[in-house]
């Protein structure tokens, strides 16, 4: 089986995997880093969103192979203490339900409010738009992208 | 590496005899203790307080207070100790929170029909109560004091008149001497006094969820796991005839593949192939290699489109009938107008984000497993019985649920994870589904067809209702499948003088099942609907129609024989009222745009909705704003309360808007969410939640609020257009209009 080094939050990984291994299943499986989720395996539910090189991916989408050198950054690499301006907000505002989809959800919008710190609400819900939420939360994420952006406007460290 | 040479270890832990029948067998012997050692139960060493299962406190003042129930996304890890804590009188924000495992001694453990509150709420109070008695009666005797002469306060028992107080933990040791005081002494607080009820509390694991900490079922981490996917048959209870088992064994990764014969039971353990592999990928990889010839004989003749067919043959002849009041007859050759709908919801998943899966490690003393199961109770007794093994060798530990809707009240997970668990030779097994096996291998929602018929008299009011109810059977058509029955006391039995029911049942291999307000979520499309016909029929507002149908306030119990609450219809009444004030209701829209109403009883829980569409022209939806005004009694934990109100407003527009599974030659057609679609955030509307708080005892809202969503949007869309919705999902109409 082939090696790879991946730089995985920070760290370098020496990985054994198939090369078509999704790069999930390599944070899931090897490294044991389970916050990134499996939920439908075909990019449509966003649940397995990480950053490459401070893009939002799908993890499921995305072979091991192809990572080459690129920085990965999972939801347990975000911040070292759970203190990112959309973590403090999406408990201030109790987002979660059963939390399954969350950690993409919040990957998804770190990368988001990099690219735009100034979002309305419209630009929120559809920067967040492929990423499922079965509960049914989209209007307290939409609540806490918006503060986590006030937040961070405000001197708050992403 | 392949199974020729194990790759387990040598020692083989739990010998597998049999697999016909169901039957497998354990030979090694347990020992006597069971789990003692194992379980999570609280400490009851000396020095530690410990009233009870629910509550721990040690003389370092850490307060622990247990979580009974399955979390699933109902918030019950929160809320359920939140009763505890008021009770006690502790800062909830200071309290470490314990998930139990299932055990004995907590009453029972499951997250079903939105019982965990109305059923636990005393026994939670209790609990809390007890625990402060005995710590206020181990201060008075401390200092020497009457216990009525100290008061609590956030954890400290204070004596007033001296200006003393101590600390939980300071008064531990000496509680933890004191005998319980029998439940029946201990003075509840009075309801006015609360400040932890009914305030916003997040969530205990948000925290770890942000950071990606938490563990659900599928992040479960073992020395020596190894992976397990299963192929089961498309065609529903299918069996195996023969599979490429040589080929996959072969494979990179592959540890195992064999055939599991399984049993009959639908609720059990199906046939299938089963992989073991290094990790998930491996496994997964695996199981698209797989080539089985399956018996898929039992697939002849069932269809979406057949069953369709078989309905409307049905319902020209005559049912059963099951409720017959007045003359209904008579009051439709006399009315002065006759409505008649024909109406339909599909098949519907579950579709937690979570796939179903499970954990089981076998060992020499029984197995043991990391469950996301809303039943666990149940669980173990189908594992017990299905693969003979004593109940007391099954330790089941309750972990985090990717959401539950009802999905996880069956097992079948459960026991693939163990039957599978006994081929590993004592290494833990973590069985993962796809989401394609979890779109086709479910307990679905069933459908029903409901042919109906309405008659307004010369007042204006219903005179007359009669419905043909056409519903499935599992393989026969004398009994309703699970789910998919019709009371009788149903809405709107009971409010209407002339009233009719009759029931046919077409026979299906579909399994089926509870879902998030099950009977409800499609009754109630049904029933709101075509009140809303007639209401326009008789050219009322439809609010002011369905408070003159509900009547004076009064309490109407079921009818003989059946189960179920009474109806209160003052309440009924005041929630309708309530959305209707709240929505703007009554104020003019332009064309395109428009508010529907709908009310549903169902899990104790009394809600009206109001939403409000906008249609363009060519047809595009918008839901713009949805009204809630429910009553569940008291609320528990508001921010909890609110989102669960929030987001089954959101997943009843999923249901309404866009799901459905149809079958095709015996098996589901929809494999994914490309075909099974969520609503998205750009999707989801405005909401307004509005509790009335009524002096009733608490009620559990994981479910009332779902099934009022689609007759409220497609009442709407009525009045936006004058399309009147009676098929779902609503996708398949085109609301164009000019």
């Amino acid at each position: 089986m082939p090696t790879y080094n991946l730089k995985v939050n920070g760290a370098l990984h020496k990985i054994e995997a198939a090369a078509d291994t999704p790069l999930l299943w390599v944070l899931r499986d090897q490294l044991a880093l389970t916050g990134t989720k499996f939920g439908c395996g075909i990019g449509q539910c966003g649940a397995c969103t990480i950053q490459i090189n401070g893009v939002p991916a799908r993890s499921c989408q995305t072979p091991i192979s192809t990572v080459g050198a690129m920085r990965i950054t999972t939801i347990e690499g975000l911040s070292p203490d759970g203190s990112h301006p959309l973590q403090k907000a999406w408990c201030h505002h109790d987002v979660p339900q059963c939390g399954y989809c969350q950690a993409g959800q919040i990957m998804t919008a770190a990368a988001f409010l990099q690219s735009n710190p100034t979002p309305t609400e419209n630009e929120i819900d559809s920067a967040m738009a492929g990423n499922l939420c079965r509960c049914g939360t989209y209007l307290r994420i939409r609540a806490a992208v918006n503060e986590a952006a006030k937040l961070m406007q405000n001197g708050g460290r992403p | 590496m392949n199974a020729s040479h194990s790759p387990f270890s040598r020692r083989e832990f739990l010998r597998v005899t049999a697999l016909a029948g169901g039957g497998f067998a354990l030979s090694s012997a347990f020992p006597h203790e069971g789990w003692a050692e194992v379980g999570q139960a609280l400490d009851d060493t000396a020095k530690i307080f410990t009233p009870g299962p629910f509550i721990k406190i040690t003389p370092e003042g850490i307060i622990t207070i247990l979580a009974k129930n399955p979390e699933t996304g109902q918030g019950i890890k929160t809320s359920l100790p939140m009763i505890i804590a008021e009770e006690l009188d502790v800062d909830f924000s200071t309290i470490v929170i314990e998930q139990a495992a299932l055990r004995k001694d907590v009453g029972p453990q499951f997250a079903g029909g939105s019982r965990s509150t109305p059923d636990n709420y005393l026994r939670m109070r209790q609990a809390g109560a007890t625990a402060r008695a005995m710590l206020i009666e181990a201060a008075a005797q401390i200092w020497q004091v009457r216990s009525t002469e100290l008061s609590t306060n956030q954890g400290k028992v204070i004596h007033e008149a001296s200006g003393r107080s101590l600390t939980y933990g300071q008064l531990a040791t000496k509680a933890a001497t004191l005998p319980l005081p029998a439940e029946n002494t201990v003075k509840l607080k009075r309801d006015d006094s609360f400040r932890l009820l009914g305030s916003r509390v997040g969530g205990v694991d948000n925290p770890l969820i942000v950071t990606g900490r938490a563990e659900f079922g599928i992040d479960q981490k073992l020395p020596g796991l190894v992976y397990a996917a299963l192929e089961k048959c498309p065609v529903f209870g299918g069996k195996v005839v023969s599979a490429n088992l040589a080929r996959i064994k072969a494979l990179p990764g592959v540890l195992d593949a064999f055939v599991l014969e399984g049993t009959a039971n639908i609720n059990g353990l199906l046939p299938g192939v089963a992989i073991i592999a290094r990790s998930t990928w491996a496994a997964f990889s695996a199981k698209r290699q797989l080539q089985i010839v399956w018996d898929e004989s039992a697939a002849t003749g069932h269809s979406t489109e057949a069953y369709a067919g078989q309905a409307v043959a049905l319902a020209a002849g005559n049912g059963t009938k099951i409720r017959q009041e007045g003359d209904v007859t008579a009051a439709l050759a006399t009315a002065s107008k006759v409505v008649t709908g024909a109406y339909f919801y599909p098949f519907l998943n579950h579709a937690t984000l979570e796939p179903q899966g499970c954990t089981a490690w076998a060992r020499e003393d029984g197995i043991e497993f990391w469950t996301t199961s809303q039943t666990p109770g149940s669980g173990q007794e189908l594992v017990a019985s299905t693969l003979k093994i004593p109940k007391d060798k099954l330790k089941l530990n309750l972990v985090r649920a990717g959401g539950g809707f009802g999905r996880r009240l069956a097992n079948d997970y459960l026991v693939e994870a163990a039957a599978i668990a006994l081929r590993t030779q004592g290494a833990p097994v973590k069985l993962t589904w796809t989401r394609e096996d979890d779109m086709r291998h479910c307990f679905y929602r069933p459908a029903g067809f409901h042919f109906l018929k309405g008659a307004i008299d010369a007042h204006g009011r219903v005179s007359a209702w009669h419905n043909h109810f056409v519903t499935f059977g599992y393989k026969n058509t004398e009994r309703p499948a699970s789910s998919a029955s019709l009371s009788p006391d149903e809405l709107p039995a009971r409010f209407i003088p002339n009233f009719e029911l009759e029931q046919s049942i077409i026979s299906t291999i579909v399994p089926t099942g509870p879902m998030r307000a099950p009977g409800s979520n499609g009754l109630a499309f049904v029933m709101q609907s075509f009140i809303d016909e007639l209401a326009h029929a008789a050219g009322r507002d439809p609010v002011a129609f369905r408070l003159e149908l509900l009547g004076t306030d009064r309490v109407i119990p079921p009818a003989q024989g059946q189960r179920g609450n009474p109806y209160d219809v003052a309440r009924m009444k005041a929630v309708i009222a309530l959305a209707a004030e709240k929505s703007g209701w009554g104020q003019a829209l332009p064309r395109g745009q428009g508010r529907g109403v709908a009310f549903h009883f169902s899990h104790a829980g009394y809600v009206a909705l109001v939403a409000e569409v906008i249609v363009t022209p060519d047809g595009a939806l918008t839901v713009r704003q949805v009204t809630a005004a429910v009553d569940v009694g008291p609320i528990i934990n508001l921010s909890g309360a609110e989102n669960q109100v929030q987001g089954s407003i959101i997943d009843g527009i999923s249901m309404a808007w866009l799901q459905e599974i149809t079958h095709d030659r015996g098996r589901t057609v929809q494999s994914n969410f490309n075909d099974y679609p969520l609503l998205r955030s750009t999707e989801t509307p405005a909401v307004s939640v509005n509790f009335i708080q009524s002096k009733n005892p608490p009620t559990g809202l994981g479910e009332p609020v779902y099934p009022v969503v689609p007759p409220a949007i497609c009442n709407a869309i009525f009045a936006a257009t004058g399309h009147r919705i009676r098929k779902l999902p609503i996708s398949k109409t085109d609301l164009g209009w000019s």
